[in-house]
């Protein structure tokens, strides 16, 4: 069954699942930080609209509050929050240019190319829809882990995180049907705690090395001295 | 009912009130007895478990279900929990009275220990595998301001290495655990079966075979290294040595005791799922066969890391991994004997990493420093941390006649009869992990202590209580604990082996 057959609504939801594949391209390769919080927010944005999507075509009720969440909450509370950590670290005109970024675009086009072959096998033939979206949502998990790697600054790092966070809800919400309700509320929670301790070490990192370039967070390793030697 | 409730409203209630009680004395005394109340509350449970079989219950929305593994482990649960609030009482005055923890960190510390209590036992007794993964994330979250504590650059470093290896190797447990629910999405559980009945672990047990094996097949994978990461899986495991050596000795002792079993548990739950649906397909035992890989290599290197360490908690942290991988290898062996001894020496590990953590607190406050090299004849200056750290080491290296033997030579037996040629690395890696803990020991204990080393005030309860524990689980298993790993074994592989 090709794509153009499918219902309507379905396509919708395929065409936002792939334009949050194309967010996860462009926070991997912008190097201004306020853009890519622009560009992480957005992506927030289209993983509700397909919520509400998946949530109109299947007539599933809490799938509307789940959407109205994620709004929330990826679109505009963690945006936000970002946003006012990068002024308080007067981080606003910071970039950061990617080492080699055509490498780590091609790299990342590989993450999908895997992503869609991991899926094949495990989807039967005729689900086109949930087969494309798992490979979605799979390739931006693992771009997202990409972009831990590759990016040293340790806010960019965090919206790597959470746009790994997007893609695991994307695959829950498009190839289940959603999560039941206190599960999504328990992730949601998390994921919120984990936003306000990633401003706390913010700061703290930023006190102890004076940069948020966490490459230079090396004291610790097996061949190290032991350091501070008075501490008990 | 009753139980189970008050096991899992302890901790939480005491999280909040601990939140708002200002002065740290008494911070630390109402931590010690929401931590007595909770291994009462646990007892009591284990009590209806052992008379009435499994006790199941809701609240808001979670299912809940103990049976007879994880049982076992919540009593450990609470009781390592008990134990580390009693030596954490006076230790931690020690280190505020030295000026390394601002006033407000006692307030977090005792409030997110109990915080870490409460994800501990949630992930054990929950039948639903997303609150487990909440719980699981959760337990990172609580411990991840602790690590950090001293506010150190090493602290921070270890703190933001472990919450970003934690975080992103769990959430590829979620992934896992929503391949799982879409594996179970076109699977009948029957007319009376609970919304959301696809992520209730009794119900997919119950279903197993109906579950999709090719999907629950990379599921398993996601899950496998999502929750090793947890466990401390070689080449997952970087986050572990920094999280312990940096953080406060009580939370070390809690992490290795508790933390890792419970990443462990929810390994070997999604395992029983997957074995239930590939057992008609060509490839039954993939999942054991990756277990047994992950843990045999964990085992491994964790065994030559231990050789060049250089700080003491980094130390017994790889002795940590290494018996993660141990354990880990022997519940993917399968069959009751492999599974019964990596139950026992689940509890036993627990009990004696936990009293040689306790141990080691007081060794670095004598010699006022983590360096091995700094730690010199414990014994002479202080019989009782001396004596406590020789016999701790003798019985983690698994020297009889201490539980940790018993429980290796089950499993040593087990892999003798199921995978012979497997023996061979297992004991090439017992002796060198025995040898890389001893040469540091010997200097530690017997060396000559340096001019005006003195004693510290120490609290030996904990540590005479484990120890004892574990030699009488050595000399004699007692035979309502055997009965009771036994139901653990029954569940767990479906042949009992008593």
């Amino acid at each position: 069954m090709s794509l153009p057959a499918l219902p309507l609504l379905q396509q919708l939801v395929v065409l936002l699942a792939a334009l949050v594949l194309f967010l996860s391209f462009v926070l991997l390769a912008q190097s201004r930080l306020v853009s890519a919080i622009h560009a992480f927010a957005w992506q927030g944005a289209l993983v509700a609209a397909v919520t509400a999507v998946v949530a109109v075509s299947g007539d599933v009720h809490h799938l509307y509050f789940s959407a109205g969440l994620t709004l929330l909450l990826k679109a505009l509370v963690i945006p936000a929050m970002l946003h006012r950590q990068v002024r308080g670290l007067a981080l606003e005109r910071h970039t950061e240019p990617l080492q080699r970024p055509s490498l780590a675009i091609m790299a990342a086009v590989g993450l999908v190319i895997f992503s869609s072959w991991l899926v094949l096998p495990m989807v039967a033939e005729e689900l086109a829809f949930t087969r494309n979206i798992l490979a979605i949502s799979l390739a931006v998990v693992l771009i997202g882990f990409l972009m831990m790697v590759v990016r040293q600054q340790a806010v960019a790092q965090v919206l790597g995180f959470m746009s790994i966070e997007n893609g695991l809800f994307l695959a829950a919400v498009s190839a289940t049907g959603g999560m039941p309700l206190i599960v999504e509320l328990g992730v949601a929670f998390d994921v919120l705690v984990a936003m306000v301790l990633f401003g706390v070490f913010f700061f703290q990192i930023r006190e102890s090395i004076d940069s948020l370039d966490v490459d230079r967070l090396n004291r610790l390793s097996e061949t190290a001295e032991i350091a501070g030697e008075d501490r008990p | 009912m009753t139980a189970l409730l008050l096991t899992v409203l302890a901790p939480l209630l005491g999280a909040l009130a601990l939140a708002l009680v200002r002065t740290p004395a008494a911070g630390g005394w109402l931590n010690l007895a929401i931590s007595a109340l909770t291994l009462v509350a646990a007892g009591w449970l284990a009590w209806s478990v052992a008379l009435e079989g499994d006790v199941v219950g809701r609240l808001i929305g979670i299912g809940f279900r103990v049976d007879a593994f994880n049982v076992y482990l919540v009593v450990l649960t609470a009781f390592v929990g008990l134990t580390t609030s009693i030596f954490s009482r006076p230790y931690m005055r020690h280190v505020r009275a030295e000026g390394r923890v601002y006033l407000g960190g006692m307030r977090v510390y005792h409030s997110m220990y109990q915080t870490f209590m409460l994800t501990m036992l949630v992930a054990l007794t929950t039948d639903n595998l997303g609150v487990l993964w909440v719980a699981v994330e959760g337990a990172t979250l609580a411990t991840v301001l602790l690590v950090s504590l001293y506010r150190t650059p090493e602290a921070i470093e270890a703190a933001w290495k472990y919450f970003i290896l934690c975080g992103v190797g769990i959430a590829l447990a979620l992934f896992g655990t929503v391949l799982t629910y879409f594996a179970a999405q076109h699977v009948d559980f029957g007319a009376l079966a609970e919304p959301g009945a696809g992520l209730i672990w009794s119900s997919l047990h119950a279903h197993a075979a109906a579950l999709d094996p090719t999907v629950m097949r990379i599921a398993f994978v996601f899950l496998l290294v999502g929750y090793g990461t947890k466990v401390g899986l070689v080449p997952m495991h970087q986050w572990l040595p920094d999280a312990h050596s940096e953080g406060p000795t009580p939370m070390s002792a809690v992490l290795s005791g508790l933390l890792l079993n419970v990443a462990l548990y929810a390994l070997v739950r999604f395992k029983m799922l997957v074995d239930g649906s590939l057992a008609a397909t060509a490839s039954p035992h993939l999942a054991g066969a990756l277990l047994m890989g992950f843990g045999l290599v964990s085992f491994t290197v964790a065994g030559l890391f231990l050789h060049r360490q250089r700080d003491i908690k980094r130390l017994f942290s790889y002795s940590s991994i290494e018996h993660m991988g141990l354990m880990t290898f022997a519940f993917g062996l399968g069959g009751p004997l492999a599974t019964f001894g990596a139950l026992l020496h689940m509890l036993v590990h627990s009990l004696t990493k936990s009293a040689i953590f306790v141990t080691v607190g007081h060794a670095a406050h004598i010699a006022g420093s983590q360096g091995i090299e700094k730690i010199r004849g414990l014994i002479r200056t202080q019989p009782a941390v001396g004596w406590s750290l020789l016999i701790g080491v003798a019985a983690i290296a698994g020297f009889p006649p201490f539980g940790v033997f018993t429980s290796e030579f089950l499993l040593l037996t087990a892999t003798m009869q199921a995978q012979p040629w497997l023996t061979l690395p297992l004991v090439t890696g017992l002796a060198i992990a025995f040898a890389g803990l001893f040469r540091h020991l010997h200097p530690m204990v017997y060396g000559t202590p340096p001019e005006g080393q003195q004693p510290v005030q120490a609290n030996m309860i904990p540590v005479v209580v484990h120890l004892g524990l574990v030699l009488w689980l050595g000399l004699a298993i007692p035979g309502f604990l055997a009965q009771w790993l036994n139901r653990a074994t029954q569940l767990i592989t479906g042949s009992s082996l008593l």
